[in-house]
């Protein structure tokens, strides 16, 4: 698959990252860039053998200002692992769809939407709700969503629990007025 | 295609690519919500059904009610307390995500497992699917009507349970795997109590499968019903039994064996119907398969032996920056871990690739398409879909 790899290296102008699970011999990282993402993808789906995709998800580098897409996808007749990564601008974050590809990459992609803010033009149901409902906070899963600073806007904090001795309160309960002469 | 086996199909609105045509306010059709509390799933999760009659001519699946975000809560706990969380993530197999989250953090971590920690393991996973499969098949025969084969497997789930309780303290989130190995040894005389349960569990199947697959009502409801055609399977990312009901012959233990798997002797087992009977079927034989895989680790797993690596502090445990990517085959199909660390005590992001984030969703959405209403519970069990691992 390396070979193959590198054979279109310039055509879709990726990267081998081999410092990347490099004792593994069944997953391999490559790095796309942006315009050429769904090309690629589509390559590896129609001619290269990578029919599963396995899961789509992103990752938030914060400090780096980027989001990292990877795109998983499994061979079956070799059982190997390619996993596309894309760096993706923090503050553009607007990427090609790929449900048409597999139509399953629209969940994914509307989790990711609500979770990231990560737009897909194109993809069904995408502004739909997914798991949050009647969210208008920044999204959740962005590194730089304060939760502790939500759960104090949000709700408000409880009064302790009032502490009795158990004892004295048992006799009170039991024998109303008795419990004095005791 | 499901709709075409309708005698009056011109009665309903055309289907194109698994979705009806239909004009809600035309009065011939209804929306009904089925859910939260819906019988096909452990779990909650909604349906909304539109009808034509009794026929489903669109579904949508909402999920939502269960999401306890353990993803966010991962980034911010360090390695070590992400082992607690990660069981809770699919809560009636819980034992696939400690494995996972294990693998991942000893490969980026470096540390290699001795033998017979990685047989306690395999061992333990195997049982977490018996005792999974015990509680689906109660809920396969139920939403046909058949309350009565899941007070049968629930006796027996606890019993399996029992055996969890003996090895780990703890009956559903068994927290056994833990980076580094397993948490105990296993304790005297195991292997016998082991033995005996699996005896009472075979004794029950047999009893099943006069009472489930001979049975007439069972088999004209589930035959036919949701057929997966096998083009449709690296499409919509189909694993695990619903695949091989469809005769494709994939299992990740045989494929990408993990653990000792490749030391043991097993088929993938598989069928050519692909209908929700096909994958009752397959699953039900699977049983007999991890019935007999327990037994054949009881026989081969090595006597004695380390069953953990020392660990370096893991209150302060750095793991060196990588990503890395582990899958099992659970009950329902491939399950994986995306792990990414960059250098701290903390994982900069574990991402979990549920089996049924695409059963339950996408594709359940296609074959309810033209099914009957009261089938609806059936097939959505029949794809065997947990909910909790779709909103992490």
């Amino acid at each position: 698959m390396r070979t193959q790899l590198q054979q279109v290296s310039t055509r879709f102008s990726i990267t081998l990252i081999d410092e990347l699970a490099p004792e593994r011999d069944d997953l391999l990282f490559v790095q796309v860039e942006k315009d050429q993402a769904v090309p690629f993808l589509t390559w590896l789906q129609e001619l290269a053998g990578y029919t599963h995709l396995v899961f789509f998800t992103a990752v938030d580098f914060i400090e780096e200002g980027y989001f990292q897409l990877t795109y998983m996808v499994h061979d079956y007749s070799t059982h190997q692992d390619l996993a596309v990564l894309l760096k993706l601008d923090r503050e553009d974050p607007v990427v090609e769809s790929i449900h048409h590809l597999w139509p399953h990459a629209a969940t994914y992609q509307q989790e990711m939407y609500e979770m990231y803010g990560i737009e897909f033009p194109g993809s069904p149901r995408l502004h739909d709700d997914f798991v949050l409902e009647g969210w208008d906070d920044l999204p959740p899963m962005r590194r730089d969503f304060d939760t502790r600073q939500y759960s104090e806007d949000t709700y408000f904090p409880r009064g302790g629990r009032k502490s009795r001795d158990t004892a004295e309160y048992m006799k009170e309960q039991l024998y109303p007025g008795e419990a004095e002469t005791w | 295609m499901v709709g075409d086996k309708v005698k009056n199909r011109d009665k309903f609105p055309p289907v194109s690519d698994g979705k009806s045509q239909y004009d809600l306010y035309s009065g011939k059709y209804l929306k009904v919500w089925q859910g939260p509390q819906h019988p096909g799933i452990t779990g909650n999760m909604s349906l909304e059904l539109v009808t034509s009659g009794d026929q489903v001519v669109e579904a949508r699946t909402h999920v939502g009610y269960l999401h306890r975000g353990f993803e966010k809560l991962m980034e911010r706990r360090k390695y070590i307390q992400c082992f607690p969380l990660v069981c809770r993530i699919c809560v009636p197999e819980p034992d696939f995500n400690e494995h996972l989250f294990a693998e991942c953090t000893e490969e980026l971590a470096g540390i290699t497992v001795p033998e017979r920690a990685q047989w306690l393991r395999a061992l333990t996973l195997e049982m977490a699917r018996l005792t999974s499969f015990l509680m689906w098949i109660g809920g396969q025969a139920g939403s046909f009507g058949m309350g009565t084969l899941g007070q049968w497997t629930v006796t027996m789930r606890d019993y399996m349970l029992d055996l969890f309780e003996e090895l780990s303290g703890g009956r559903i989130y068994h927290m056994y795997i833990i980076p580094g190995g397993v948490r105990s040894d296993i304790p005297e005389g195991y292997f016998s109590r082991v033995e005996e349960t699996l005896q009472k569990v075979e004794h029950v199947l047999d009893d099943i499968e006069l009472a489930l697959f001979h049975n007439a009502v069972f088999k004209k409801r589930a035959k036919g019903l949701g057929i997966i055609d096998p083009s449709l399977v690296d499409l919509y990312g189909i694993t695990g039994p619903n695949a091989r009901a469809s005769g494709i012959s994939r299992d990740v233990r045989k494929d990408s064996s993990y653990l000792i798997y490749d030391q043991l002797d097993f088929q993938p087992v598989t069928d050519v119907g692909g209908d929700a009977y096909a994958r009752t079927w397959v699953r039900f034989q699977e049983m007999y398969q991890s019935i007999d895989l327990i037994r054949q680790m009881m026989h081969r797993m090595p006597e004695s032996g380390p069953f953990f690596t020392k660990l370096p502090n893991v209150l302060h445990w750095k793991i060196p920056a990588g990503q890395t990517y582990k899958r099992a085959e659970c009950t329902r199909g491939e399950y994986g871990f995306f792990m990414v660390s960059d250098g701290s005590e903390y994982p900069r992001r574990v991402a979990v690739r549920g089996p049924s984030y695409t059963h339950a969703v996408t594709l359940m959405e296609r074959l309810a398409v033209g099914a009957n209403i009261a089938d609806v519970a059936g097939l959505m069990v029949s794809l065997h879909t947990y909910p909790p691992e779709i909103e992490r």
